[in-house]
């Protein structure tokens, strides 16, 4: 996972580099290229830009003129916020806000704790059948989650957890296993193994070298994953619609939304205002740590 | 404890349990790995640690995906043994061979067109001056939920009806009309529809694709580039038989993790038209199978077909990922 390299930025080409062919080639090429690039990047900001700018419009605005219109016109309004919050309007948001983060951070916290463990057994110990385990979990990265969905809903009915948060905590802290245990290993085996012998050396066990040792060095990786997984659960629909479908007291913000966006397809007041408010915390999370968002990423390329 | 919370509090207390009971599992596990020493030791310790990690995979994949397998060969309540019928549905019946050809159309499209638009725009950016932020435009979509996506893109392809003083609400609708066209019921239009829906996916995907392929364009060898540029090369073959051939095992990987991720679509057509007017593909018909239809066996069926359409991709993708790294 080497070509997993963070979003860099070039500093600006020297001057004196350039030679005088070079230089005319960037004249040619470069306005054209320019042009293109500026197209792109509007093309993909304006739906999203369209839905912001509505957010703020009265309900009557969105509904009978373009966004368009709003730099025409514009007036502003919070309404469409307070109509997500409140309890009245029957969207409610904000619980199903603290819902997802109920359900993200044990979902975060529980797989990457056992899989830290379970990786560095693959990556530093030596036990019996311990090529033919790895990759049993190596290739369980293929199953895509509606293989499992209704069996394993069978089984919560019968040990009675339906409806509540174990469904989902469970679940999500299970499919993230594979791909965890894959990517920490492969982080761990690149650290020298004089680092352990010598702890060894020292009278240190498994456990203390775990803590004392791996631990430290593990945590871009750690993070890494744990970005990755945590927009994992927070942007998830399919797990949360099967296991939290039932009732409103454990479904995430994304199920709402769809739901919203299913029974009030027109209410685009709610609809704009409720997908920012589900987007602020991801964006967020991505924005301040993207470097390792971007790694995690190209490991979990095969997640299913 | 394990019973459903219901209000704020509760609800944070019942997390605090689950972590205090998850430190505490663990805490014993460690605590007994702590006992042993010296070689056998080794061993004990080692199965300790994979323990918690066994028990979930077997419970939680390897269980319910045999299980999956084995009821695709029942009927919709489970009960009779049916053989491949549920297969031969899958392959006979116009509704899902409709979701097949819409499968089709999905898994080419997003990953040839979704990867084009990545690579011309790396590099295009390459090495601009607002390079960073350009590139952090494109990426965003991927940092939000499908759903999220799926409300923002229908916003696009509202439509109103053509009558005297009503106007157009969604932007594509009201291009058309400025163009002098007729606003289109966008969404229910087949197959039109289908490939708005595909151009959701690719407007998430291209952000993934320019990323991962701006690092291998990144990573061609600057006296390469050095050397061609001093021969004369021009600005279309140096993309040609520099560029090109040297991030294309990238894009190769590229291809395949957006197949895969395309492949089990779900979000988006669940939201934008819930599978109606022809939209459906193999993931969405497996959710409406299972929940709305009834059919157990059909949508065991249809899961386990995912399945196997994805051992392929993942295949010829790891394979790629090897002589990637290889290079």
């Amino acid at each position: 996972m080497t070509t997993a390299t963070p979003v860099t930025t070039t500093p600006p080409l020297v001057a004196d580099k350039l030679s005088a062919s070079k230089i005319a080639k960037k004249r040619l090429s470069s306005p054209w290229a320019s042009l293109a690039a500026i197209v792109l990047a509007v093309l993909w900001t304006l739906p999203t830009f369209g839905l912001l700018v509505s957010s703020f419009r009265p309900e009557r605005a969105i509904k009978t003129t373009g966004w368009w219109t709003f730099f025409s016109n514009p007036t502003l309004t919070l309404d469409n916020y307070r109509g997500v919050f409140g309890e009245d309007g029957g969207v409610n948001l904000a619980a199903f806000f603290v819902n997802s983060l109920i359900i993200c951070i044990p979902s975060v916290l529980i797989p990457l704790s056992l899989a830290a463990l379970a990786a560095y057994a693959f990556a530093w110990m030596n036990f019996p059948g311990k090529n033919v385990l790895f990759l049993i979990v190596f290739s369980l990265q293929i199953v895509p989650l509606q293989v499992t969905l209704i069996p394993l809903l069978e089984i919560f009915v019968n040990v009675k957890l339906t409806g509540t948060f174990w469904t989902l905590w469970l679940s999500h802290s299970t499919f993230a296993l594979p791909l965890a245990i894959y990517l920490l290993h492969n982080f761990m085996k690149e650290i020298p193994s004089g680092l352990i012998e010598a702890a060894r050396v020292d009278g240190a066990g498994h456990v203390s070298i775990f803590f004392k040792v791996m631990l430290p060095l593990l945590t871009p990786a750690l993070a890494a994953f744990g970005i990755f997984q945590f927009l994992w659960v927070w942007n998830d629909l399919l797990v949360a619609l099967v296991f939290a479908g039932g009732g409103d007291e454990v479904a995430p913000i994304t199920l709402q939304l769809a739901n919203l966006s299913g029974t009030r397809g027109t209410a685009w007041q709610l609809l704009s205002a409720g997908a920012f408010v589900s987007i602020i915390v991801p964006v967020t999370v991505f924005l301040l740590l993207q470097r390792y968002f971007v790694r995690g990423l190209l490991a979990g390329s095969v997640k299913g | 404890m394990f019973n459903t919370a219901s209000t704020t509090p509760e609800k944070i207390l019942q997390m605090l349990a689950a972590l205090l009971l998850f430190a505490a599992v663990m805490g014993v596990i460690l605590f007994i790995a702590g006992r042993f020493g010296g070689k056998k030791g080794d061993r004990i310790v080692a199965y300790l640690y994979l323990l918690p990690v066994m028990l979930l995979l077997a419970v939680g994949l390897v269980y319910p995906g045999l299980r999956t397998i084995y009821q695709s060969f029942f009927d919709a309540a489970g009960d009779a043994f049916i053989g491949l019928d549920n297969y031969g549905t899958i392959f006979t019946d116009p509704d899902q061979l409709t979701v097949l050809r819409n499968t089709v159309f999905w898994v080419v499209l997003t990953p040839f067109v979704a990867t084009a638009i990545g690579l011309v725009y790396a590099i295009l950016v390459d090495k601009s001056r607002f390079e960073s932020f350009a590139k952090t435009m494109i990426f965003l979509p991927m940092s939000i939920s499908f759903v999220a996506a799926s409300v923002i893109w229908k916003f696009m392809y509202e439509y109103r009806p053509d009558q005297g003083n009503v106007k157009q609400i969604g932007l594509i609708n009201q291009v058309i009309v400025w163009l002098g066209g007729k606003p289109v019921q966008l969404l229910i239009e087949s197959p039109l529809n289908t490939f708005l829906l595909i151009i959701v996916m690719i407007w998430i995907q291209a952000g993934f694709a320019m990323t991962i392929l701006s690092a291998a364009i990144k990573a061609i060898p600057d006296d390469i580039i050095e050397a061609a540029r001093l021969d004369g090369v021009n600005a279309w073959s140096m993309f040609r038989k520099i560029t090109l051939p040297s991030v294309q095992p990238t894009v190769v990987v590229v291809l395949t993790t957006i197949g895969i991720g395309t492949l089990k679509v779900f979000d988006i057509v669940r939201t934008m038209t819930g599978g109606n007017f022809n939209t459906s593909v193999v993931a969405n018909e497996f959710y409406r199978q299972t929940f709305n239809a009834d059919n157990q066996g059909l949508g065991a069926a249809l899961a386990t077909l995912l399945f196997l359409l994805v051992i392929p991709i993942v295949w010829y993708n790891i394979r790629s990922l090897r002589q990637s790294e290889a290079r």
